[in-house]
């Protein structure tokens, strides 16, 4: 099968499930790529995936690296329309509907149901990542460390994900 | 919409705003973007914002990536929504591009390696410290902890798919949030 429509599909049918934004799909993504279809190791998804956090732009941008780690500047774009279409095409539509049930029963109620899905993907995503990054002990200091300063405190990431690197670096 | 001409954004208003949203983004673009709408280009109020963003949590997909989808529409249709999510993506998408062909390059060098590997375990920190963020206000009463610990086990543990996950858990949980609101 042709990559370019495989890179379509994979990445279309995660549109509509990113509930709660997209890295709710990582979880999905490591599974499709890494242990269903062998085009990245563990480690290279755990990796595409901290590039895409290192570089400017929405969390959609893990589609892009990926794309384009498989089928050039052609597989990226692909990849990243596939991921924002469906779910942009959708919010298109529901926007102009929106305002008529600002108060409607039924937004609250599928609101608050969504939020423990959510919290149990985002969790999960989390726990998958850690998975596929599986570096030994330093490397696990350093993710707890940096857990614990993305939970409690407003440090800007890019601190996070710079001293992660010179701490690789320096580490060796 | 209904909105007069005049109050409606142009095509290049609605690219170079979201252009530089994109480009300076790093970490999370919903803050820039919020700053840009709300503080500096005046073009929502923060409650006007704050309604809009709400359905963009609320549907599938980047929340940053929706709401240009829903802004750049309701200044010019389809064209709008165009134009705002081309200016968001555009730069990102290059940067991205080079980064990932830089890293297919140069990541087997052993000093890439290290430095790739501690960004990894950085990013990965990163979206824990968020997740723990975002749900320690949801896991506050016992429906909440059992769906979101049954999320995270049919995930992880069982390493079922995300659409087999949503299938069991979201009939559940919405059967759960409309008896807990009647």
């Amino acid at each position: 099968m042709n990559i370019l429509p495989e890179l379509a599909v994979l990445f279309g049918r995660l549109s509509l499930l990113a509930i709660g934004g997209v890295n709710s799909t990582v979880p999905q993504i490591a599974r499709d790529v890494v242990t269903q279809r062998h085009w990245l190791t563990p480690a290279q998804f755990a990796q595409l995936f901290a590039i895409s956090n290192a570089a400017p732009g929405p969390n959609v941008m893990i589609s892009t690296v990926i794309g384009a780690h498989m089928a050039g500047i052609a597989g990226g774009i692909i990849a990243t329309m596939a991921m924002i279409l469906p779910s942009g095409v959708l919010v298109i539509i529901v926007s102009k509907i929106w305002d008529r049930h600002r108060d409607a029963r039924w937004r609250k109620i599928v609101q608050q149901a969504l939020l423990p899905i959510t919290a149990g993907l985002l969790l999960a995503a989390a726990g998958v990542l850690v998975r596929q990054a599986d570096t030994g002990i330093a490397y696990a200091v350093m993710t707890l460390l940096c857990a614990g300063l993305a939970w409690r405190t407003k440090i800007h990431p890019l601190w996070l994900l710079g001293g992660g690197t010179l701490v690789g670096l320096l580490v060796r | 919409m209904g909105e007069p001409d005049d109050q409606r954004l142009s095509h290049a208003a609605l690219f170079t705003g979201f252009f530089k949203a994109g480009i300076i983004g790093f970490g999370g673009v919903l803050p820039v973007a919020r700053r840009m709408i709300v503080d500096e280009r005046r073009w929502m109020t923060q409650s006007q914002f704050n309604d809009l963003f709400s359905l963009c949590q609320f549907m599938p997909g980047a929340n940053i990536v929706n709401l240009t989808f829903a802004f750049g529409a309701r200044h010019r249709g389809v064209t709008g929504a165009a134009a705002a999510i081309l200016g968001l993506l555009a730069a990102p998408v290059c940067i991205v591009m080079a980064l990932g062909s830089a890293y297919a390059r140069y990541g087997g060098l052993p000093v890439a390696r290290h430095a790739l590997a501690g960004l990894a375990a950085a990013a990965t920190g990163l979206v824990a410290g968020t997740a723990l963020r975002i749900a320690t206000p949801i896991l506050t009463n016992q429906t909440n902890i059992l769906l979101t610990a049954a999320v995270f086990a049919l995930v992880m543990g069982l390493r079922l798919s995300l659409l087999t996950t949503m299938a069991i858990i979201l009939p559940v949980s919405l059967f759960l949030s409309w008896r807990n609101n009647r």
